[in-house]
C-alpha cells in the first residue's frame, strides 16, 4: 500500500504544480489545496502507516504500548488542514475581490502593481 | 435550497448536531475529538441552518455576530495558558487538574479550558468566513 | 580630538533641522566651524614641532580591536590645517559663490561632513575606523560631485567617481583585514612596530597592493585617475577643496602613513615610482590639449598627485621632504588657482580659455592672485614653489636611477609651469573683450581667500624655516626613527639643482609662448578616447549594466509560471542528480498482495478525482473533484487509524467546498490561456517532479525511523497530562503554545477576509 500512496503523493505533487502554473488564478488556488495535500499525505507517509490502532491509551492502560500509530505526524496535519483552510478562504476572497476591482482573473494582466495596465 | 423537509430537519439537526460538537469537544482528551473538530462541526450545524432557513435566521439564533467567538476564545486559550503562572507558580501551559473527577464531564484541567477557547475560535473563525462570503455573493 | 572630529558631523545632522535659517547672507557664518579648528590646531604647531604626539582612544568595538584611536603627531597636523584652513577660505568663498542657491544649507552639510570625515580619516590611529571615515569621504564627495543634481552629466560623473573610490574603499578594507591578519592589531601604531614581521610576511605583496589600489583610486593614480576630471563637474569650491587640497591627497597621506610599515622594499618603490611617473607625465601632456580651465587644473591635479606618489615611492628622506612640501606648495597654488577659476566662470560665465583674454581691466585683485598662484606653480623664486620643486631634484638626484628620474621630473615640472600660467594668467592678458567690459569686481569674500593663500606662498618661500618647523621636521621625525635635522633654504648656491630649476623655467617659458590652447587640440586628442581608461571602464559598466538586465529580465519577469518552473528545475535537477547514483529501490511487493478492495477504490476514486480537477473545464466540477479528493482523504485516515484527522479533514473539506462554490458561481468559465506547448512542457516538468516525491518517499521508508520522540508522548500522555488521546494531548498540552499561535493565524484569517468583503476600496467605488 506504501507503494501506492507514495505514487499517489507524487501525482497530487505533479497536479498541484501543474495547476500553480496556470494563468488562471481559481486553477492557482485549486493547485495549492492539492499541493497541501499531498504534503500532508507526505507527512503521514513517512510517519509509517499502521491500521486500525489509533494512538489512544485504552482505558484500562497509563501507556500506549506494542503496535500503534505515530501520533506525532497526525498533530502536525491536523493543524495543518485547520490553518490551510484559513488560507484557501483568505485567497479565494482575495480572487473574488480582485476580479471584482480588474475584471479578469488572468495572472499575466495581476503582475504590475500599476493600476492601468 | 429552502424544501420542506430540509427546514424541518434543520430546525431538529441544528440542536443535535451542536449537542454532539460538544460532545466531540469534551471527550476529546480521551477518545478521537477535540477542539478543532468540535468547533468544525458546530460551524457545518449552523451553515446547514443557514441553507435551510436563510442567513438572517440563523444571525437571530446566534444572537450575536459569530466574529465574537474569536477573541472570547482566545481570551479563554490564553487565560488557561498562562494560570499556571498565575495560580501555581508554573511555566506557561503546565496542566492544571482537579484533583476529584467532576460528575459527566470527568476529569477537569486546564487543558479542557484551552480546547474550550479553540472550539469558539474554530467557530467564530468558520462562521465569519462563511457569513461574510455568503452576505456579499 | 574627537570633539574636533564630531563637531563637523553634528553641524551637518543640525543642518537637517535648522537649514532654513542657513540659506540666507546668514551661511558666512557656517565658516566659523572650520575657522575655530583650524586655530585650534595652529595651537597645537608648538607642542608637536616640538616633538610631542597627541593620543586619544575611545573604545569602540574592543572585542573586534576597534577602536576610535586619533593620533596627532607631523604628518596629520599638515593635513589636519590643510583641510581646516583651506575648508575656512572656502567656506567663506562659498557664501558668495552659491549666494542664493536654493540648496546652501544642503550644500554647507555636505562640506562639513566632508571635512569631519576628513579629518576623522588623517587623525585616526586605529586602520578599521579609518576605513570608516575614508568611506564617508567618498559619499559625501558623491554628493557634491552631483550637486547640481538636475543634470545628467553630473550624476554620471558623481556615480564614477563613487565608483572608482568606492571600489578603493573595499581595497582598503581588504588591506586593513590583511594587514590586522598579520600583525594581529588594528593600531596602526602598533603595526609600525611591527615593519619587519609584515615585509617578510608571506601576504606582504597582497597586503601592500590592496593598500597600493586604496591609494591610486582615492588619488587618482593612472590608471584610475579619471574620475577626478570628470568630478569638475561638482561647483568650484568643491573642486577646491575636495578635488585638489584634500580628499585627492587622502590617497597620499595613506602612503606617508604606511611607508614606515610596507615601505623599503623592492614592490614598494618600484611601484610607486612607474606609477607615479607614469600618472605624472600622462597627465601633465593632457594639459596642453585642454582648454576647458578646470580641465586644465584637473590635470594638473593628477600631475602633482602623481609628482607625490613618485617621491614616497623614492623613499629617501629627502624625497620624503620634498613630498611634505611639496604638498603644502601644491594646496597653497592649486586651490588659489581654482578659486580664480571660479570666479572667472561667476562672472563671465565661460570657463573656455581661448574667449578669455583682458580680464586685468576690470578683475584686477584677482589677476594678482592669479599671477603670484602661476609663479608658486612654476617653482619661481622667492615663492615657496621654488623651494619645492629644488627639493624634488634634490631627491631624483640622489636616487638610484637618476638621470631617468630627474629627466621625467623636469618635463612635468616644465608641463605644470605651462598649466599654471595659461590657468593663473592667460585670462587677464591681451585685449578685453566689449562683452566683458561691464564686469564687477565681485564680493571680497571671493577673491580675498585666494589672495590670502598666494600671500601666504610667498611669506614661506622668503622664511622657509616656517615650514621646516612646523612640517616638514616634524613629518621626518614620524617617518624615521634617527632622522636627521632638516633645512629649507630658498637661496643654495649655484648648483646643479639652481641650473636644473633655471632649464625648467625655460622650457616652461617657451611652452608656454609657443602652445596655444586650441579646440582643434582638445578634438585631436578626444581621438584617442576609445584606447583611455575611462572609456574602457564605462564599456564595462555599459556591459555590466546590460548583462544585468538579461540576467533580471530572464530570472525575474514577473510571471509566477516562470519563476516556479525555473524553482522547479533546480530542484528536479538536484534530487535527479542526487538519485543518479544512489537508485537502489527496495520495494516490498509482496505486499502489493495484502491490499483489501476498499483500498483499492479509496486509490482509484482519489486518481480519478486528481485527473479530474486538473483538466475539466467547468470551475464548479473542478471544486467537486476537488472535494471528492479530500473526502477520499479522510477515508483513508480513518482506514490508518487516525480519526481524529477524518473528522477534521471531513468537516473543513465541507466547508472549504461550500466556499468555493459561493465565491466561484459568479466567476466567468476557465479561458483557454496557453497554448498545448506550454501546457505539455509544464506537465513534463510537473510530472518529473511527481515522480521525483515518490521515489523519495520509497527511499525515506526503506530506512529505519526514529521514534524518541514518538515514545516519549506514549509514555508521558496520561502520566504527565491526563489525557488519553494522544493527538489531542499534544495539541493542547504538550505543543499548547503552537496551537495558540496557530488559532491567533485563524482568527487573523477571518478578520482578513471580512475586511476585504466588507471594507470598500474608496477610489474604486467613488466611480
Amino acid at each position: 500500500m506504501e507503494l501506492l500512496l507514495a505514487i499517489i503523493t507524487g501525482l497530487l505533487y505533479a497536479a498541484g504544480i501543474y495547476m500553480i502554473m496556470r494563468r488562471s488564478i481559481v486553477k492557482l488556488i485549486l493547485g495549492i489545496v492539492l499541493l497541501g495535500n499531498g504534503v500532508n499525505l507526505l507527512i503521514f507517509l513517512l510517519g509509517r502507516i499502521t491500521k486500525g490502532e489509533p494512538p489512544i491509551i485504552s482505558d484500562s492502560d497509563k501507556i500506549l504500548e506494542g503496535i500503534f500509530a505515530d501520533p506525532i505526524p497526525q498533530a502536525l496535519i491536523l493543524t495543518a488542514i485547520v490553518i490551510s483552510f484559513g488560507l484557501q478562504s483568505f485567497a479565494i476572497i482575495l480572487v473574488k475581490r480582485a476580479y471584482k476591482v480588474l475584471k479578469t482573473d488572468d495572472l499575466d494582466q495581476l503582475n504590475t502593481t500599476d493600476e492601468d495596465s | 435550497m429552502k424544501t420542506i423537509i430540509l427546514k424541518t430537519a434543520s430546525n431538529y439537526l441544528l440542536p443535535v448536531l451542536l449537542l454532539f460538537s460538544v460532545f466531540i469537544l469534551l471527550r476529546g482528551h480521551y477518545l478521537p475529538g477535540g477542539g478543532f473538530v468540535g468547533g468544525l462541526v458546530a460551524a457545518i450545524a449552523f451553515v446547514l441552518d443557514a441553507f435551510a432557513n436563510g442567513l438572517q435566521n440563523t444571525k437571530q439564533v446566534l444572537k450575536i455576530h459569530p466574529g465574537f467567538f474569536m477573541p472570547v476564545g482566545l481570551a479563554i486559550a490564553f487565560l488557561s495558558a498562562i494560570s499556571p503562572i498565575l495560580f501555581a507558580d508554573l511555566p506557561l501551559m503546565t496542566g492544571l487538574w482537579a484533583h476529584e473527577p467532576v460528575p459527566v464531564l470527568g476529569k477537569i484541567g486546564s487543558a479542557l479550558f484551552f480546547d474550550t477557547g479553540v472550539y469558539l475560535v474554530v467557530i467564530g473563525a468558520a462562521l465569519t468566513i462563511i457569513f461574510t462570503i455568503s452576505e456579499s455573493a | 580630538m574627537l570633539e574636533a572630529v564630531l563637531v563637523g558631523f553634528i553641524f551637518a545632522i543640525l543642518l537637517v533641522f535648522v537649514g532654513r535659517w542657513f540659506r540666507g547672507p546668514i551661511a558666512v557664518v557656517s565658516a566659523l566651524i572650520p575657522i575655530g579648528l583650524f586655530v585650534y590646531f595652529l595651537w597645537h604647531i608648538g607642542g608637536i614641532s616640538a616633538g610631542d604626539v597627541i593620543y586619544e582612544s575611545y573604545r569602540w568595538i574592543p572585542s573586534f580591536g576597534v577602536n576610535l584611536s586619533f593620533k596627532l603627531d607631523g604628518l596629520s597636523l599638515l593635513f589636519s590645517l590643510m583641510i581646516t584652513g583651506v575648508g575656512s577660505l572656502v567656506f567663506l568663498y562659498t557664501a558668495a559663490y552659491l549666494k542664493g542657491h536654493k540648496y546652501l544649507d544642503r550644500f554647507y552639510g555636505y562640506l562639513s561632513l566632508f571635512m569631519a570625515a576628513m579629518l576623522g580619516l588623517v587623525l585616526s590611529d586605529n586602520l578599521i575606523s579609518m576605513f570608516v571615515f575614508w568611506e564617508l569621504t567618498s559619499i559625501s564627495s558623491f554628493f557634491l560631485i552631483g550637486f547640481n543634481n538636475d543634470s545628467k552629466a553630473s550624476r554620471q560623473s558623481a556615480l564614477v567617481a563613487l565608483g572608482i573610490t568606492g571600489l578603493g574603499g573595499l581595497l582598503l578594507l581588504g588591506g586593513a583585514l590583511l594587514l590586522g591578519f598579520i600583525s594581529g592589531t588594528y593600531e596602526i601604531s602598533e603595526m609600525l612596530t611591527q615593519s619587519d614581521v609584515i615585509t617578510q610576511h608571506p601576504y606582504y605583496a597582497l597586503a601592500a597592493i590592496l593598500m597600493f589600489g586604496a591609494a591610486f583610486t582615492k588619488s587618482a593614480q593612472f590608471p584610475f585617475h579619471f574620475w577626478l576630471p570628470g568630478a569638475m563637474k561638482a561647483p568650484t569650491p568643491v573642486s577646491t577643496y575636495l578635488h585638489s587640497a584634500t580628499m585627492v591627497k587622502a590617497g597620499v597621506y595613506l602612503l606617508f602613513r604606511f611607508s614606515p610599515v610596507l615601505g623599503q622594499t623592492e614592490l614598494w618603490h618600484t611601484t610607486l615610482i612607474s606609477i607615479g611617473a607614469i600618472t605624472m607625465l600622462y597627465s601633465a601632456i593632457h594639459i596642453i590639449f585642454r582648454t576647458d580651465l578646470k580641465g586644465i587644473l584637473a590635470y594638473s591635479t593628477i600631475s602633482a598627485l602623481g609628482i607625490l606618489v613618485f617621491l614616497i615611492g623614492i623613499g629617501t628622506e629627502a624625497a620624503l621632504i620634498a613630498a611634505s612640501v611639496f604638498i603644502v606648495v601644491h594646496a597653497l597654488y592649486k586651490a588659489s588657482l581654482f578659486l580664480i577659476t571660479g570666479i572667472i566662470d561667476h562672472e563671465t560665465g565661460t570657463r573656455d580659455i581661448t574667449k578669455l583674454t583682458g580680464l586685468r581691466k576690470v578683475l584686477l585683485p584677482v589677476a594678482i592672485a592669479g599671477f603670484i598662484a602661476a609663479l608658486i606653480s612654476g617653482g619661481v623664486p622667492p615663492s615657496i614653489g621654488f623651494v619645492g620643486k629644488d627639493l624634488i631634484y634634490e631627491a631624483t638626484l640622489h636616487s638610484n636611477n637618476a638621470v631617468l628620474l630627474t629627466v621625467l621630473a623636469i618635463a612635468t615640472n616644465a608641463l605644470l609651469f605651462y598649466g599654471g600660467f595659461v590657468a593663473g594668467v592667460k585670462p587677464f592678458m591681451g585685449q578685453l573683450p566689449k562683452k566683458f567690459e561691464k564686469i564687477h569686481l565681485p564680493s571680497p569674500l571671493m577673491w580675498l581667500p585666494p589672495l590670502i593663500m598666494v600671500t601666504a606662498g610667498i611669506i614661506f618661500g622668503i622664511a622657509p624655516g616656517l615650514v621646516e618647523t612646523t612640517f616638514a621636521q616634524p613629518i621626518v621625525n614620524v617617518m624615521f626613527t634617527s632622522a636627521e635635522d632638516v633645512h629649507l633654504k630658498l637661496w643654495h648656491g649655484f648648483n646643479l639643482v639652481l641650473g636644473l630649476s633655471a632649464l625648467t623655467l625655460a622650457v616652461g617659458t617657451i611652452l608656454y609662448f609657443l602652445l596655444k590652447p586650441t579646440h582643434q587640440k582638445e578634438t585631436f586628442i578626444s581621438q584617442f578616447n576609445f584606447i583611455a581608461p575611462k572609456d574602457l571602464t564605462l564599456k564595462l559598466s555599459d556591459g555590466f549594466e546590460w548583462f544585468g538586465h538579461i540576467w533580471t529580465g530572464y530570472f525575474q519577469n514577473g510571471y509566477l509560471r516562470h519563476y516556479l518552473s525555473i524553482v522547479v528545475g533546480f530542484i528536479i535537477l538536484l534530487l535527479g542528480y542526487l538519485l543518479l547514483f544512489d537508485f537502489d529501490l527496495d520495494i516490498d511487493y509482496a505486499s502489493l498482495a495484502r491490499i483489501t478492495v476498499y483500498e483499492i477504490a479509496i486509490v482509484l476514486m482519489m486518481v480519478i478525482a486528481i485527473i479530474f480537477t486538473v483538466f475539466t473545464k467547468s470551475r464548479l466540477a473542478a471544486v467537486a473533484a476537488m472535494g471528492v479528493v479530500g473526502f477520499a482523504f479522510s477515508l483513508f485516515f480513518l482506514f490508518y487509524s487516525a480519526p481524529d484527522l477524518a473528522m477534521t479533514q471531513f468537516s473543513v473539506d465541507t466547508l472549504t467546498v461550500i466556499l468555493f462554490v459561493l465565491v466561484l458561481y459568479k466567476l466567468p468559465t476557465y479561458l483557454k490561456l496557453t497554448n498545448d506547448k506550454i501546457r505539455i512542457k509544464h506537465g513534463i516538468l510537473s510530472l518529473s517532479l511527481g515522480g521525483l516525491i515518490t521515489i523519495l518517499i520509497l527511499k525515506v521508508l526503506n530506512e529505519p525511523k526514529n521514534t524518541e520522540i514518538t515514545d516519549f508522548y506514549a509514555e508521558n500522555a496520561y502520566k504527565l497530562a491526563h489525557g488519553k488521546n494522544i493527538v489531542n494531548v499534544i495539541l493542547v498540552d504538550f505543543r499548547g503554545i503552537d496551537t495558540m499561535i496557530e488559532i491567533s493565524v485563524l482568527v487573523v484569517a477571518a478578520l482578513g477576509v471580512f475586511g476585504l468583503l466588507k471594507l470598500r476600496l474608496k477610489t474604486k467605488d467613488k466611480k
